[in-house]
């Protein structure tokens, strides 16, 4: 299955049978202090060295969520993607909790983007999904309920069952609704990603569909967090993952190895291009 | 202090649970904290001295070992598991009211947020110095923080944000909270919350930590 997102030129397909496409995560104000201020003083240039950085890193798609307090994000984020489209041609990931944002952002947006996210919830469905048909954008469909998060593969396969149904009936087309199976601590847990990885395998397995996951926070509260994430990542990327949502500074090379290993890249060419480019003098 | 309470300590302080627990390896087939203040309360020592001489203090340790990097989330909820096995033999007492708490402390992550491991640490920290938890679990409207407020009168209450996009819930829960109940302490924390967010919307306390927040608690009772 092929989900298709599109910038002001560049158009990124995102194929359940790889290579991975890299969602670049740090436009977010969390733990960005200057990303904050600088908003907050109505300027941009922080924000697009940011994903210039991640450009330059090999995202393919850019999330950006501008949302903290005292902003009102239904004006920001609509502005954030007029900047970000005058300076850059690829696909937009738009990220808050608040569909009036999500609207007024796709309004303004040219191409096709991805809505970071729908839930099962039935506020959510109701709200989110006419929004994105109208402005024909691809979906994140977050494998999460009316009754709250889930610990079982199953039932989160039956919510990610749920919300691609509901999807296809307000007419948005089936490969335009990619699953989040919903990474957690497992510091806390530690079953908590052996849960998410199993939902990534029925979801790959059973629906076929792409499926992305922000998972820079399940290595919370331990050390060498990166080692942490990078296993997780790679055995998420087995079972079926095939965008995640990351920092491309640190994901990528290892997304490269991934596909390498898993016979995706003929002549290493993509793991090859992306080490020449981190040999470049900056 | 006695053998027996610092049995318990080393217990609490390195989380083992019981003799039936496999953890920590090296104190395998030992008796945990659960037995030993079994023990400790038959020998005819007070619950109110095996809460102070042992427990506090080890949960203490816990949270300075953590706050300083020497030990990470799994091993404080090791810390804190085995706190509750010992706590068990306890809380008998409090509710006769023989042993008592030094307060009640309302606890919840704001409205919209679902992350629930800062919150329960937290929790398990203020517990282990003494305090009476009401956990309002995740997802909290401004309505039940206030409901709660209101049952526990004289309560301190701490709010829980992990997204920048629920700060936003949270200053307004605080602005609520404040109005109603003008004399009530408020604690804030989570990943994205800062001191100058604290002070501006009108919360009492912030703390990167939950021993921070033990600390501050310890200044009220």
């Amino acid at each position: 299955m092929k989900t298709i997102l599109k910038g002001t030129l560049k158009e990124v397909v995102i194929d359940t049978e790889g290579p991975v496409v890299i969602i670049g995560e740090c436009i977010n104000p969390t733990r960005r202090k200057k990303l904050v201020s600088t908003l907050q003083a109505n300027d941009f240039s922080y924000m697009l060295e940011l994903a210039k950085s991640q450009i330059d890193a090999m995202a393919d798609v850019l999330d950006v969520n501008v949302g903290f307090p005292g902003v009102v994000d239904e004006e920001l984020l609509p502005q954030a993607v007029i900047e970000l489209q005058d300076h850059f041609d690829i696909p937009l990931c738009l990220d808050s909790p608040n569909p009036k944002a999500i609207e007024a952002a796709l309004k303004v947006a040219r191409g096709k983007c991805l809505i970071n996210s729908v839930n099962a919830e039935e506020a959510s469905l109701q709200r989110l999904l006419p929004v994105a048909r109208e402005y024909g954008a691809a979906i994140i469909g977050l494998v999460l309920d009316d009754d709250g998060i889930t610990h079982d593969p199953e039932k989160r396969l039956k919510i990610a069952e749920k919300i691609i149904e509901r999807a296809v009936r307000s007419g948005i087309k089936e490969e335009d609704v990619i699953i989040d199976p919903m990474a957690m601590a497992v510091s806390a847990d530690p079953n908590a990603c052996r849960v998410t990885l199993e939902t990534i395998r029925l979801v790959h397995d059973r629906l076929g569909h792409n499926i992305t996951q922000g998972a820079s926070n399940i290595s919370f509260g331990l050390p060498h967090r990166e080692n942490i994430n990078n296993a997780y990542m790679a055995m998420s990327i087995l079972y079926g993952l095939t965008c995640p949502i990351a920092n491309p500074e640190k994901i990528t090379g290892l997304v490269r190895a991934a596909d390498l290993v898993l016979g995706r890249d003929d002549y290493a060419i993509r793991f090859i291009e992306h080490y020449q480019s981190t040999q470049l003098p900056k | 202090m006695t053998e027996i309470l610092e049995r318990i300590s080393t217990c609490v302080e390195f989380g083992k649970v019981d003799i039936k627990s496999p953890y920590p390896p090296a104190m395998k087939d030992q008796e945990g904290a659960f037995e030993l203040t079994r023990h400790a309360l038959d020998e005819g020592i007070k619950p109110g001295e095996i809460l102070e001489e042992a427990l506090i203090p080890a949960m203490s340790r816990v949270g300075q070992k953590f706050s300083r990097n020497e030990i990470f989330v799994p091993q404080m909820l090791m810390a804190a598991k085995a706190m509750s096995s010992s706590m068990i033999h306890i809380k008998p007492y409090y509710l006769s009211g023989e042993t008592k708490r030094r307060g009640t402390f309302i606890i919840g992550t704001v409205r919209g947020d679902l992350h629930d491991i800062g919150k329960n640490l937290v929790s398990m920290m203020i517990e282990g110095g003494g305090w009476e938890i009401i956990d309002l679990g995740v997802d909290v409207s401004t309505e039940k923080f206030i409901e709660a407020a209101e049952k526990h009168p004289g309560a301190v209450i701490g709010l829980s944000a992990l997204l920048t996009t629920t700060m936003e819930n949270m200053r307004k829960s605080v602005e609520v909270l404040r109005n109603r109940f003008p004399a009530m302490k408020i604690l804030v924390g989570g990943a994205p919350v800062t001191e100058d967010f604290c002070r501006k919307i009108g919360a009492d306390f912030y703390s990167p930590d939950p021993q921070g927040a033990v600390e501050y608690l310890k200044t009220l009772a």
